[in-house]
């Protein structure tokens, strides 16, 4: 591997530890109104957020692209805020991992707190506890494996997504250009041995982090009382 | 301390209307009871604000939790209650330790009204304090939930059911420690049950809920003896009498005293002066005209016929004597009843042909 691979790796691991940790802060708020929630909005919003298991990548990115792009309502506002243009920076990068990885981590999550059920926190309510307390307290605890198995996926969603950086991010080394694409660069110009060198350490990455999901599931499963 | 506790709850749920409107004593153990679907966990549930009954007014002493005519709810977790669900429901990510600790940091009201070791004693779990919930057994599990909602030194304590959960030996597991419970708390206790056998043995008053009524509220000793409730007990129909360990006689006896008399039971291993709550079953008792002469019935007191009703079955009555004040129920067949002329002021002997002890 030469110097541009292990920047594309590095930025690889960057990008999807920000996107995980922003997405952990926002799908748990998110999968815990979802699990919660008798509104009529429940299934319009459930519906938002898997949007991206179905749509090709590049139609996210397409659109994203307008949106962010400096005739986009949000591209207006972040340039009327000085922060410039999103596309093809890494800024944009994480706002486009954000939103297609984003089911990955609220589904296990949601399905987590709705394993809990009422109970627990009616009990929580009954020693003292408020809902704010009671969230923290008992429902985060509990829903650890759910929490756990959502993080690692939307880890790994980000490091394995391709079409979207694509689109949004470009091709810039250092910046954008994440393993994904420095992989298909390779192929492109024919170096099949440093394609060989990523694409097989996404694959062996790639088993690992399912092992390790499904692993993670069955104890706690054995754990149930 | 004897703050009344006043409920007045309408739920309504699809056909199914609740109308509970009592006074319950502020002190002792209080049943409801009532077949399944009365509307007994309901009413629990509204106690502890968990569902919210429309106009309704709750006050324990002096504190209302709910009263909407005023517009005031007070949410479960600002009442200083405890609350044991059928299933224990411990919070599987803490140890015991940590679970008792969970409501005891939670404390609402500055009081403690319970030393946590206390709690950790009544209830035996010392040895279990530093295990995980998975690992103990359905008995130990629900002692540990009895043992964190008294640990939040709550001022009532509500309880769902906490053995129903449980097979008969895990039961009989618990009850005594309930029994001591009852013994040393200084709290009201609510407690819904659908088995007769717990109401008698725990109880001080007893609510009665038939299809979302309350059909009768007083204390247990004279609620279980009228005759014109039991069709809710059916065979389980009979009254308590608190006793005191009098003496212990020849023959492996032990005399029994209540107010207006004594009865005989096989020896007791409590000391004496030990209070004893018997059982009488209706079922268990006879009616005589003249004082039994030759009898294998140990049992036989002077009484005045205070009530008679028709039983829930076809041919059979119950009949309501009082022995001094103490009342006493017994079941017998419509035609004794003709033939002895049984009715209201009579005088009679009963024969008590069995006496479950209770504690």
């Amino acid at each position: 591997m030469d110097a541009q691979d292990l920047a594309a790796v590095w930025l690889t691991v960057k990008l999807a530890g920000v996107v995980t940790g922003l997405l952990l802060v926002v799908a748990t708020p998110l999968a815990w109104w979802l699990a919660r929630t008798e509104s009529w909005l429940k299934p319009v919003i459930g519906a938002v957020v898997a949007m991206p298991l179905v749509l090709p990548p590049t139609v996210i990115g397409f659109y994203l692209l307008l949106v962010l792009g400096p005739h986009g309502p949000i591209g207006r506002l972040t340039e009327a805020l000085g922060l410039g243009g999103l596309p093809f920076t890494f800024a944009g990068l994480v706002v486009g991992s954000l939103i297609y990885s984003l089911p990955f981590v609220v589904q296990p999550v949601q399905n987590a707190f709705e394993a809990i059920g009422r109970r627990p926190l009616e009990v929580a309510a009954t020693l003292g506890a408020g809902p704010w307390d009671a969230f923290w307290s008992v429902a985060l605890p509990m829903a650890r494996p759910g929490l756990l198995t959502g993080a690692i996926l939307g880890f790994a969603h980000t490091v394995g997504e391709f079409g979207v950086v694509l689109m949004i991010g470009g091709n810039i080394p250092e910046q954008t250009r994440v393993v994904s694409v420095q992989i298909y660069d390779h192929v492109e110009a024919l170096e099949y041995v440093q394609a060989h060198w990523l694409a097989g350490g996404m694959v062996a990455f790639s088993f690992v982090v399912l092992v390790a999901v499904y692993g993670l599931n069955r104890r706690f499963a054995g754990d149930r009382p | 301390m004897s703050q009344a506790i006043e409920a007045r709850f309408a739920v309504v749920r699809g056909d199914f209307r609740l109308e509970f409107d009592v006074a319950l004593p502020g002190r002792g153990v209080t049943a409801l009871f009532g077949p399944s679907g009365c509307g007994k966990t309901s009413c629990l549930r509204a106690m502890a604000g968990l569902d919210r009954a429309a106009g309704g007014y709750f006050a324990v002493g002096n504190e209302v939790w709910q009263d909407d005519a005023r517009r005031h709810f007070v949410p479960t977790h600002r009442r200083s209650l405890g609350y044991v669900f059928q299933e224990a429901h411990l919070f599987p990510h803490l140890s015991v330790r940590e679970n008792l600790e969970f409501g005891r940091r939670r404390r609402r009201g500055g009081d403690s009204r319970f030393d946590p070791a206390e709690v950790v004693t009544l209830l035996g779990l010392e040895s279990l304090l530093e295990r995980g919930p998975e690992g103990l057994s359905g008995g130990e599990r629900q002692r540990v939930a009895i043992a964190r909602a008294l640990a939040a030194s709550p001022r009532l304590l509500l309880m769902d059911e906490p053995l129903s959960a449980l097979d008969l030996r895990r039961k009989q597991e618990i009850l005594p420690y309930l029994e001591r419970l009852h013994d040393s708390l200084s709290i009201p206790v609510i407690y819904v049950s659908h088995s007769p056998d717990e109401v008698a043995r725990l109880a001080d008053h007893l609510v009665l809920l038939d299809g979302g009524r309350v059909v009768a509220s007083g204390p247990v000793q004279e609620t279980l003896a009228r005759v014109d409730l039991p069709p809710i007990f059916a065979d389980d129909a009979g009254v308590v009498i608190e006793t005191v360990h009098q003496a212990v006689e020849a023959d492996h006896l032990s005399r029994l005293g209540f107010a207006d008399g004594s009865l005989c039971v096989g020896q007791r291993p409590e000391p004496l002066g030990s209070r004893l709550r018997c059982r009488i079953h209706a079922r268990d008792v006879s009616l005589a005209l003249h004082k039994p002469a030759a009898s294998s019935i140990t049992n036989i007191l002077a009484g005045q016929v205070s009530a008679v009703e028709a039983s829930d079955r076809p041919g059979q009555v119950l009949v309501q004597v009082r022995v001094g004040e103490t009342p006493i129920l017994a079941r017998i067949t419509e035609r004794s009843r003709r033939e002895l002329a049984i009715a209201p002021g009579l005088a009679v002997w009963v024969q008590i042909k069995a006496v479950a002890l209770l504690a």
